[in-house]
C-alpha cells in the first residue's frame, strides 16, 4: 500500500436514478490504495451502476466522487481514463475484427502524442513512440500469457480468452485503479483460477488498486482484501470477507427475503455461502 | 554370437584434454566465434539473441553464484522448466563445478517430482517460474537434501519469504561478488573436470515401473554426438528449434551437446502454445520430432485442407497423391512413371513448396523421427513434400544415437545403419543388443537394473528386430509386445496402431490380441480434428466424452478401422490380425494418469489392467458398457468420469476384395 494518506477513491452519498427507479441510494464507500475490493450483491443491487458512476458513464443525482481527494463527480469517461482509471465490461467489448495485439494497443491511446502528419509519415518521434508502446504492450501480453493469440482476431477467440484480452487492454493504460465488472462470469473452473491468479498478480506486480464485481463467493473469499455488499441500491455491509459472509443482512439479501427470487437460474456461484444460503438462487442477471 | 553390423567411419575416442567437457567446449566456442549466435529465445514478441561469449559469461556467473551458496563437486542440480536459455546455462554451470544436472519434466506431478528429487539426492534446483517453485516448496519437507531453489522468472514470487529461494538475477549478483573474492575459482573448477566425469542423469519415464536415472559421462555424449554430427555433416550454421522437454535425452543431445560441439544456434520458443508459429518463424535446418508431433502436423494440414473451398481441396489432394505415389516408388526402389516426374515440379510450385514454407520446414536439410515407430503413411507424406525426414533409432542408454538412415538410403520399414563406433547384434530371442562409446555408465543407485540391462558392455534394447541383407536394422516391435493370437497368427500391436493413427481423426490407439481369438482396439479420437469434422456437419457436443460416444463419430472411426483392415487383407502374414471389434475411449490417454509416458509411449500393461472391464466387454457380445474412470487433474487432484461406452464390430476384409 502507498504511503499517501486517504483513500484513492471515495464515493460520498451517491444516488443514481433512472426515472422512478433508484439504482443507487446514498451509497458511500472507499477504495483504498493497493487493495482488492470486491463488490457483491444480488442482481439489480446496483453494482454495475456503481462502477458506471465511478468511471463517468453515469452522473449521480446527488453526492460526490472524490479521486485522490479531489472532486471528480462530473467528469466524463475519457477524463476519468486520463486520471488513471481503467475498466473492463460485463459483456466483452473488444474490436472483434482487430487482432489481439491491436486491441491491446488501443489501451495505449491516451499515452500517445504526436501529430497526425508524423503518424502518417511514420517518422521520428512517431516511430520511436510506436516502438515504446509496442514494447510495453508486449510486456502485458507476456504477463497475461496470451502470446499464442497475439495475431488472432479477437472475435475468433473463446469467451474466456476475450475476457483476458479485455483485461490486457485495461492494463495497457497503466491504470492506478482498475475496475473489473464480473471478470469471471461465464468461465469454467480452470479459466476462473487463471483469472484469479492474474488479478492477484496484477495487484502484486504493478501495485494496481482493483475493484471488482463478482458473484462466485469462493473467488471473492480468495482474492479480495475487503468486500462491500449492495442490495436495492444501498450498502448493506462493508468489511473483511470473512465478516461480510457472516453478515445477517447479506445472508438475507441473498436469500431474497422480500426479493423476487423466483427467476431461478444461477446454480453454482453462491454455493460457498454459509449453510442455508447455498439453497438460495439469485435471479438471472439481466444483461 | 557374431557382431552383425558395425558402423563405419572415423571414431574419435580420445579427447583433447582442453576440450573434454562441455564447459571447456563452451569456453572454446566463446574464443573461437565470440560473436556468433549461440541461442535465441522469443521473448516479448522478439527473438532475443545471445552469442557464444554471452552464453559462456552467463553460465559462468550462474556457476559462481552456485559456488557462493556452497556448491560442492558431485552435487546434483534439478533443472525444471520449458526450454529456456537460462536453464541450458544452468546445466553448463553445474557441470563446470563438477556437479551433475538432473533435468525434470516441467509437467511432472508432485509425487513424480518428489521421487526423483529424493532419489537423485538433489541439493540445488534451478527452475523456470512460480509453478515449479510451488511444487518444490510443497515437496521440500520430504526431500531433506534439497537446500536451494533458484528461479528464473520472478513473477508472482515477490511475496515469497522462504530464505532458500533466490532469483537467478540475485544468484548471478552473488556470483559477481564471489568472483571478486575468488577470481580463479571458476577456471580451477573447470580444469578439474574430465571426460569421464558424470555429465548428466536423465530419468527415463519408462513404459514399466519407477523412473530410472541413466548416467551419462562427458565422453559418452561428446563422442556419440560428435560421431553423429560428422556422419550427418552438421555445420555451424544450422538452426534448430528446441521445443522438446529438456528432461528427455534427445533434447540434451540436440540442443546442448551437438549445439556446443558444432557451434550451431538453438532457438527457444516463446511458450508451449506458440511452437508451431515459432517453427514457421525460425525455419530450422535441422529438425527433430517424435512420431506424434509429425502426426499432429499432418492432422493440422488435413483439417485445414478440409476447410478449403472444393477446387483448392481437389487440387491439393491430387498433387499430394501424385507425390506420395512417387515417393513410395522411390523408397521401394521402383522406377517412377514419366507423367509423375513431369507433374512433380508443377506440384512443387502449387502445393508442396507453399505447404513446406507454411509449416516452417522449407529450410530443413535433415529431419529425424525417433522415439517410436512412425506409421509408414505419415513418413511417406512428409518425404513426398520434399522434406528429408529420416528414421533414427536411439535410446537414452546409448546417448541416443544407435542407427541413422543415411541420405539416399532411406527406407520406410528400417531404421538405418549404425553410426560409427556402434556395434549391433541380435540375441537368440531376437532382441537387438548394441555396444558403443555412448553406452551409459549405469542407472543411478540401481545396480540390479544396470546388471539386467548391460552384459559385458552390450546393452539389451528391449526391442525385437533383425538386420536385413543391406545391413539395415529393422525393428519389429517392443520385444515383449509382439505376440500371437489364440490360433497362432502373428500379432504386432504397434504396427496396427500406427496404421490407425495415420487417420487424422485417431489420436491414439491400443490394440489387444495376445492369446485372444481376434484383435480388438481401444481408440482415442483427436479432439481438434473430430471436433472440426462434427462442427462442419452440425453435430453438437459438449465435451470430449460426449463427442467420443456420438453414433456419427463411431461411423467415422468405423470407416477408418475398415480402411486399416483393407490394407492388411493382402498381407499373407498379418491378414489374420485384422481388427474385429473396437471402442472409443471416453477420455484421452494422459501421462498424468500414467496411461502413456511423458514422451507419449503407450503403457500397455497399465492400460490392460486399468481398462480390464472394457477389454472383457470387447470380447463378449455386449454392445455397450458402463465405465467409471479416475482422472488426475494437472494440480494432482483426482476425479471420476462416468460414461456409457459403445462397442462396435467391424467386418474383416477378404483377400483380393474391393
Amino acid at each position: 500500500m502507498s504511503q499517501a494518506s486517504g483513500p484513492l477513491l471515495a464515493v460520498d452519498g451517491v444516488s443514481v436514478r433512472f426515472g422512478a427507479l433508484v439504482a443507487l441510494n446514498r451509497v458511500s464507500l472507499e477504495i483504498r490504495r493497493g487493495e482488492v475490493l470486491a463488490i457483491i450483491g444480488p442482481n439489480g443491487a446496483g453494482k454495475t451502476t456503481l462502477l458506471n458512476v465511478v468511471s463517468g458513464f453515469y452522473h449521480p443525482y446527488e453526492g460526490r466522487i472524490l479521486y485522490e481527494g479531489k472532486d471528480r463527480t462530473w467528469l466524463r469517461p475519457y477524463d476519468v481514463a486520463a486520471l488513471g482509471i481503467a475498466r473492463t465490461f460485463q459483456n466483452v467489448a473488444l474490436f472483434k475484427g482487430m487482432t489481439v495485439l491491436d486491441n491491446v494497443m488501443t489501451g495505449r491511446v491516451l499515452k500517445m502524442g504526436g501529430s497526425f502528419l508524423q503518424d502518417v509519415l511514420y517518422w521520428g518521434p512517431a516511430k520511436r513512440q510506436e516502438i515504446e508502446h509496442r514494447a510495453f504492450v508486449e510486456r502485458i501480453i507476456d504477463f497475461l500469457e496470451i502470446q499464442a493469440i497475439r495475431k488472432t482476431p479477437a472475435g475468433r477467440l473463446p469467451y474466456g480468452l476475450q475476457k483476458r484480452v479485455e483485461l490486457a487492454r485495461a492494463l495497457a493504460a497503466e491504470p492506478t485503479l482498475l475496475l473489473l465488472d464480473e471478470p469471471m462470469a461465464g468461465m469454467n473452473v480452470e479459466e476462473k483460477e487463471d483469472m484469479c491468479r492474474f488479478v492477484l498478480d496484477v495487484n502484486a506486480e504493478f501495485g494496481t488498486t482493483i475493484a471488482l464485481i463478482e458473484h462466485d463467493m469462493s473467488v471473492v473469499m480468495d482474492i479480495s482484501d475487503r468486500v462491500v455488499a449492495l442490495d436495492y441500491g444501498r450498502k448493506i455491509a462493508d468489511g473483511p470477507p470473512a465478516a461480510v459472509r457472516k453478515d445477517q443482512a447479506v445472508i438475507d439479501a441473498y436469500l431474497g427475503v422480500a426479493h423476487d427470487s423466483t427467476g431461478g437460474g444461477l446454480d453454482g456461484p453462491l454455493r460457498n455461502l454459509p449453510q442455508g444460503v447455498a439453497a438460495a438462487k439469485p435471479p438471472l442477471e439481466r444483461r | 554370437m557374431d557382431v552383425l553390423a558395425t558402423g563405419r567411419g572415423e571414431v574419435r575416442e580420445t579427447l583433447d584434454r582442453a576440450r573434454d567437457t562441455f564447459p571447456k567446449l563452451v569456453r572454446a566456442n566463446a574464443e573461437r566465434f565470440p560473436g556468433k549466435i549461440a541461442i535465441r529465445e522469443k521473448d516479448y514478441g522478439i527473438w532475443q539473441s545471445f552469442t557464444w561469449r554471452e552464453y559462456y559469461e552467463q553460465a559462468r556467473l550462474i556457476a559462481l553464484g552456485l559456488a557462493s551458496l556452497g556448491f560442492a563437486r558431485g552435487d546434483k542440480t534439478a533443472i525444471i522448466g520449458d526450454n529456456r536459455p537460462e536453464l541450458y546455462w544452468a546445466v553448463m554451470a553445474t557441470q563446470a563445478l563438477g556437479g551433475v544436472p538432473v533435468p525434470l519434466y516441467p509437467d511432472a506431478a508432485e509425487k513424480e517430482l518428489q521421487y526423483i528429487v529424493d532419489h537423485a539426492e538433489v541439493r540445488f534446483a534451478v527452475v523456470e517460474d512460480q509453478e515449479q517453485v510451488d511444487k518444490l516448496l510443497r515437496i521440500k519437507a520430504h526431500c531433506p537434501r534439497l537446500e536451494h531453489v533458484v528461479y528464473e522468472d520472478p513473477r508472482g514470487l515477490r511475496s515469497y519469504r522462504e530464505p532458500y529461494l533466490t532469483s537467478l538475477a540475485q544468484l548471478q549478483e552473488l556470483g559477481r561478488k564471489f568472483e571478486r573474492e575468488n577470481p580463479t575459482h571458476f577456471d580451477e573448477e573447470v580444469a578439474r573436470g574430465g571426460a569421464d566425469d558424470l555429465a548428466i542423469i536423465c530419468y527415463t519415464s519408462g513404459t514399466t515401473g519407477t523412473p530410472k536415472g541413466t548416467m551419462l559421462s562427458h565422453r559418452n555424449l561428446i563422442v556419440t554426438a560428435g560421431n553423429a554430427a560428422a556422419v550427418e555433416r552438421l555445420e555451424a550454421d544450422e538452426d534448430i528449434l528446441s521445443y522438446l522437454p529438456m528432461a528427455w535425452v534427445g533434447d540434451h543431445i540436440f540442443s546442448y551437446a551437438q549445439s556446443i560441439l558444432t557451434g550451431f544456434t538453438v532457438n527457444c520458443p516463446e511458450s508451449a502454445a506458440t511452437v508451431l508459429q515459432d517453427l514457421k518463424e525460425i525455419g530450422p535446418t535441422y529438425f527433430f520430432a517424435p512420431p506424434q508431433i509429425w502426426e499432429r502436423i499432418l492432422t493440422n494440414v488435413m483439417v485445414r485442407i478440409e476447410d478449403c473451398a472444393w477446387p483448392k481441396r481437389r487440387m491439393v489432394r491430387f498433387f499430394l497423391d501424385v507425390a506420395q505415389a512417387m515417393e513410395r516408388r522411390h523408397l521401394g526402389g521402383q522406377p517412377v512413371p514419366l507423367w509423375q516426374r513431369l507433374l512433380y515440379p508443377l506440384g512443387r510450385l502449387l502445393v508442396y513448396g507453399p505447404l513446406r514454407d507454411n509449416l516452417g520446414l522449407r529450410r530443413v536439410r535433415r529431419a529425424y523421427t525417433a522415439g517410436e515407430a512412425i506409421g509408414p503413411e505419415i513418413f511417406v507424406f512428409f518425404r513426398a513434400l520434399g522434406i528429408n525426414v529420416k528414421q533414427l533409432y536411439g535410446m537414452t542408454e546409448a546417448s541416443v544415437f544407435i542407427t541413422i538412415q543415411k541420405d539416399r538410403a532411406v527406407r520406410v520399414d528400417t531404421v538405418g545403419t549404425p553410426i560409427p563406433g556402434v556395434e549391433l547384434r541380435i540375441s537368440e530371442q531376437g532382441e537387438v543388443l548394441y555396444r558403443s562409446p555412448g553406452v551409459f555408465l549405469g542407472y543411478y543407485k540401481n545396480p540390479e537394473a544396470t546388471a539386467q540391462t548391460m552384459e559385458n558392455g552390450w546393452v539389451h534394447s528391449g526391442d525385437a528386430g533383425f538386420i536385413d541383407q543391406e545391413g539395415h536394422l529393422k525393428i519389429i516391435d517392443r520385444a515383449r509386445d509382439v505376440g500371437r493370437l489364440a490360433d497362432g497368427t502373428l500379432f504386432a500391436p504397434k504396427y496396427l496402431e500406427n496404421k490407425l493413427k495415420f487417420s487424422p481423426y485417431i489420436r491414439e490407439a491400443v490394440c489387444i490380441g495376445q492369446d485372444r481369438p481376434w484383435v480388438a482396439a481401444l481408440i482415442n479420437i483427436d479432439l481438434a480434428a473430430v471436433g472440426n469434422w462434427a462442427e462442419r456437419r452440425g453435430i453438437a457436443y459438449t465435451s470430449y466424452t460426449d463427442l467420443s460416444q456420438k453414433p456419427e463419430v463411431y461411423e467415422l472411426i468405423h470407416q477408418e478401422v475398415a480402411r486399416v483392415n483393407r490394407s492388411l487383407r493382402d498381407d499373407a502374414v498379418l491378414r489374420g490380425a485384422q481388427i474385429r471389434r473396437f471402442l472409443i475411449l471416453h477420455k484421452e490417454l494422459d501421462p498424468d494418469d500414467e496411461e502413456i509416458t511423458r514422451t507419449r509411449k503407450v503403457r500397455r500393461r497399465f492400460i490392460a489392467e486399468k481398462y480390464a472391464s472394457l477389454i472383457e466387454a470387447l470380447y463378449s457380445d455386449r454392445d455397450r458398457i458402463q465405465v467409471e474412470a479416475q482422472v488426475t487433474y494437472e494440480d494432482g487432484r483426482t476425479g471420476t468420469v462416468r460414461a456409457d461406452v459403445r462397442i462396435r464390430p467391424v467386418e474383416a476384409a477378404a483377400p483380393g476384395g474391393p
